[in-house]
């Protein structure tokens, strides 16, 4: 981003960058003539190269005065999207969680296998009957104001979370009390046995549980943080951050790193650069694409799909692509007809072929897979256990259960996010296959915003709601059957749009909360996913990674698709 | 003069009044929740309610009028929902990239047209009239993207002669400030340089038709002072208009080119603000956009005393 700050390694700081230009020295003036002539067959004539070579010349002489600067160590990262909020447990936004992550730590990590590990913890203990864990932090935890973190500042921040967050709501509801032990030792109670108390406290993404002083994490949950200091391996430059321009940040001098390597969120946090700048106004892939093959920029966060092909052919950069990626998703309202019934919703279900969705969205095939899980495909709970009516699925089979459900022609309105291209072609796909099973769609355009404050409206599709809408999820926020929202069938009371209902799925659910051995867990993820393929809750239609473009002398890069996350990176 | 000012100041207020009037109740108008937006994808209805209490949403209209009017009346635009930064702030962080940009296009833009407009009007019919046509017409029909990538993609990826993204602040010196400038400015000067190239040869063809312009020939004079000191000074109020007319155009709306070029401007704010339904922000940049407007006719119509003596105030 940077914009290319003075000190940046971009186009226009220190001295690899000089050359990039051809400004360095007489050297690459040759070069820059050999290059001016490949670049150019058809810039023939001596009036066009003299002119051009004025230009450059120009160009050169301004940026001379740049040319020697001091020698700090910036990595220039185009994240996938702008940063406004700077609050991670006030908003969901994934962007919000990555700021949390350079500058907070956490209690727990997961790992790349996706196992939970301890990060700010050293040890805990957990009582026979599951119903008290005690935790003792790490020696040297400080926050960048250089106060120590305490026990108090702890339970502060995990007080705040448990407001806000889905799997943290869940948690307390279990919760009996937190309690001070000593200035690093806490417990908690519980009311009764928790089966995901380290899953939660090591969640890896929105809302992480962050550990903020305890000042700060008395905010009210509701109203927004007014100060950004953690003990994370980064420190946060408040005033040098313009939203839609650019954040900064900071080695953490004083942050001590755990000794395991670094994996996902949890390991090692050390930092081998001393400036991280995330280029908030670069939004354009293609111009993007462009920083990053020049050099201007280290790490593009997201390199679209119709520019994969182009970008794995550059020589000067790698493209490497995430673990673990993402779910594309279509929600039924099962408020109103014809989705509150769920032999409809079934019907819909078995028409959705997800090839099909993923060939209009991706179109790149190494970048996407099937997967008929609600889980995510190769994590824990991940499994294809009561996906016959969407895996096998055929045009044929969804008629037939259309015609049996008793559908009566009633339209089915599909809302469309025009201006995001990552999942515009999501609905028209959805609405091209119910055509087919014989739905009458009703398919509407307009903007995501519309959309989202669309969706949390009950009425009537007819009265300005809604039948169906597409999104995307990344694997954390819904391989598990705690924090995966379109499970969740409390009706009306329901955390998320689309309102399910089904007493059996959350009497499943219930006891998953409590069930605390892997095995028993594992199937009741199984018969909780089947039970959500009898009712249709939703309907999974794909995975895909996000590929990340980053220059050949950047290594280091954690590729987990956990979260966006800049520790471990060394820029050579 | 100074009557003439006041009453052109006096003149806009209502008309200021009524933009903000309507820019106000047209956001309430439109859909979107400022609060589903500010909350994340994975928030829950309950959280989404709450957060639009906070934001005095639930308040009724006329009630968010008059908060609204009241900061105004003491210059205060307001918080925006978003940035959660004074809109005033906001709009002074963006502006300087807007402004610079703008006013470098347009001296690119006059520098390169009015000659060629000029001589093109002066050898009318030939090949540098029809060339000029030509490129107008180029000019007007390459949509402003496509002609930032190939320069780009050759100036800057292939000749690496200027950066591909990002902008400088006078602060950090003017060499990197205009190098980095450059780029955008030529990719947007070329419509500019089309429509104020076209303007400039149709009024000066016209001027070179008057009978001063005979009798300055016919008493010797150069014909490069026929052109310059009698065709083209004549010639200048519409030109004068159209140039003013795009330096406001430029800092309202620039938004392909700030983003493309990655210029955090006024015209990207403008965008982000409105697909987060900021109403601070879209507010009271559509409030600073209409008086800048009202600014720049004012500074084109006074300049005209000086194109055209017989223009009294």
């Amino acid at each position: 981003m940077l914009n290319n700050t003075n000190t940046d390694g971009g186009g226009f700081g220190a001295p690899p960058a000089a050359s990039d230009t051809g400004c360095a020295g007489g050297q690459n003036r040759s070069a820059q003539r050999s290059r001016l002539s490949q670049a150019g067959g058809w810039l023939k004539g001596k009036a066009a190269v003299v002119s051009m070579a004025g230009l450059a010349l120009a160009a050169c002489a301004l940026t001379l005065p740049a040319v020697v600067k001091a020698q700090e160590k910036v990595l220039n990262v185009v994240p996938h999207s702008n940063l406004a909020i700077l609050d991670p447990i006030w908003t969901t936004a994934y962007m919000s969680r990555n700021h949390g992550y350079m500058i907070y730590d956490t209690l727990f990590g997961t790992d790349a296998k996706n196992e939970v590990k301890p990060q700010m913890v050293e040890t805990w203990l957990v009582s026979a009957d599951r119903k008290v864990w005690e935790f003792k932090l790490r020696d040297g935890l400080e926050f960048h104001d250089g106060n120590p973190v305490t026990s108090e500042d702890v339970i502060a921040s995990l007080n705040r979370w448990g407001k806000r967050d889905a799997m943290g709501v869940a948690m307390y509801s279990f919760v009996d009390r937190l309690e001070t032990i000593s200035v690093n030792r806490f417990r908690i109670v519980f009311k009764e046995p928790c089966g995901f108390v380290l899953e939660a406290l090591g969640k890896p993404s929105s809302n992480v549980p962050f550990i903020m002083p305890k000042r700060i994490a008395d905010t009210d949950p509701f109203k927004q943080i007014a100060e950004h200091i953690g003990s994370g391996p980064y420190t946060f430059k408040a005033d040098e951050f313009k939203p839609g321009d650019k954040a900064v940040y900071l080695k953490f001098r004083n942050y001590k790193p755990r000794p395991e390597p670094a994996s996902g969120t949890a390991g090692s946090k050390e930092v081998f650069v001393d400036r991280v700048v995330w280029n908030l106004a670069l939004r354009d892939g293609q111009a993007g694409l462009s920083a990053l093959i020049k050099g201007e920029v280290d790490i593009l966060e997201q390199v679209a799909f119709d520019l994969y092909e182009s970008a794995t052919k550059e020589s000067a950069i790698s493209v490497l692509k995430p673990t673990i990626g993402l779910q594309y998703m279509c929600r039924f309202n099962h408020l109103h007809p014809p989705f509150n019934k769920p032999e409809v919703r079934r019907a819909a279900l078995a028409s959705f072929s997800q090839e099909a969705f993923l060939r209009a969205q991706v179109g790149v095939k190494e970048l996407y897979k099937p997967c008929p899980s609600m889980f995510t495909c190769g994590t824990p709970y991940g499994s294809a256990i009561g996906t016959d009516v969407q895996s096998k699925s055929n045009m044929k089979l969804a008629q037939e259960l259309l015609k049996k459900s008793g559908y009566d022609g009633t339209p089915v309105v599909v809302m469309k996010p025009t201006d995001l291209m990552s999942i515009t072609k999501l609905p028209d796909v959805a609405a091209q296959l119910m055509r087919q099973a014989g739905f009458k769609v009703d398919l509407q355009a307009m903007d995501w915003q519309t959309l989202v404050s669309r969706r949390a409206k009950k009425d009537a599709p007819a009265q300005g709601g809604w039948n169906m809408f597409c999104t995307a999820w990344v694997s954390p926020d819904i391989w598990s059957p705690i924090n995966n929202a379109a499970l969740d069938s409390r009706g009306e009371k329901s955390g998320w749009f689309g309102w399910g209902e089904d007493a059996k799925l959350e009497e499943l659910r219930a006891q998953f909360l409590r069930a605390t051995d892997d095995e028993g867990k594992k199937k009741l993820a199984e018969q909780i996913q089947s039970r959500a393929f009898e009712v249709a809750t939703h309907a999974p239609v794909g995975e895909f990674v996000q590929p990340v473009g980053l220059r050949k002398n950047i290594t280091g890069l954690n590729v987990s698709g956990l979260a966006n996350i800049y520790w471990g990176i060394r820029k050579d | 003069m100074l009557g003439y000012l006041l009453r052109r100041v006096a003149a806009t207020l209502p008309a200021v009044a009524v933009v903000a009037v309507l820019v106000f109740l047209l956001l309430r108008i439109t859909p979107g929740d400022p609060a589903a937006i500010l909350a994340g994808d994975a928030a829950s209805p309950e959280q989404i309610a709450r957060i639009r209490e906070n934001l005095g949403l639930n308040e009724p209209l006329l009630v968010q009028f008059f908060i609204w009017l009241k900061q105004i009346a003491i210059g205060d635009l307001g918080e925006s929902f978003y940035f959660k930064i004074r809109v005033v702030d906001l709009i002074a962080q963006r502006l300087e990239p807007t402004l610079s940009l703008a006013l470098l296009t347009i001296v690119v833009a006059v520098l390169v047209s009015v000659p060629l407009g000029t001589l093109a009007a002066w050898r009318f019919g030939g090949w540098l009239d029809r060339s000029l046509m030509g490129f107008s017409v180029m000019g007007f029909s390459v949509p402003v993207f496509v002609l930032a990538y190939i320069l780009i993609w050759l100036l800057s990826v292939k000749l690496g002669w200027f950066p591909v993204q990002g902008f400088k602040r006078l602060s950090d010196g003017f060499g990197p400030f205009l190098y980095h400038l450059i780029l955008p400015a030529v990719t947007l000067s070329v419509i500019y340089i089309a429509l104020i190239a076209r303007v400039t040869r149709a009024s000066v063809l016209e001027a070179l038709g008057e009978d001063y312009i005979r009798t300055a020939r016919a008493k010797g004079l150069r014909e490069s002072q026929v052109l310059v000191r009698h065709a083209l000074a004549n010639a200048a109020i519409p030109i004068v208009t159209v140039v003013g007319i795009g330096v406001a155009l430029l800092i309202g709306g620039v938004v392909v080119t700030e983003s493309v070029y990655a210029i955090p401007g006024l015209g990207r704010l403008t965008v982000d603000a409105v697909l987060a339904r900021d109403f601070p922000t879209i507010q009271g940049l559509i409030l600073f956009f209409s008086l800048l407007y009202v600014f720049v006719n004012l500074l084109v119509d006074l300049s005209y005393v000086v194109f055209d003596p017989r223009i009294r105030y």
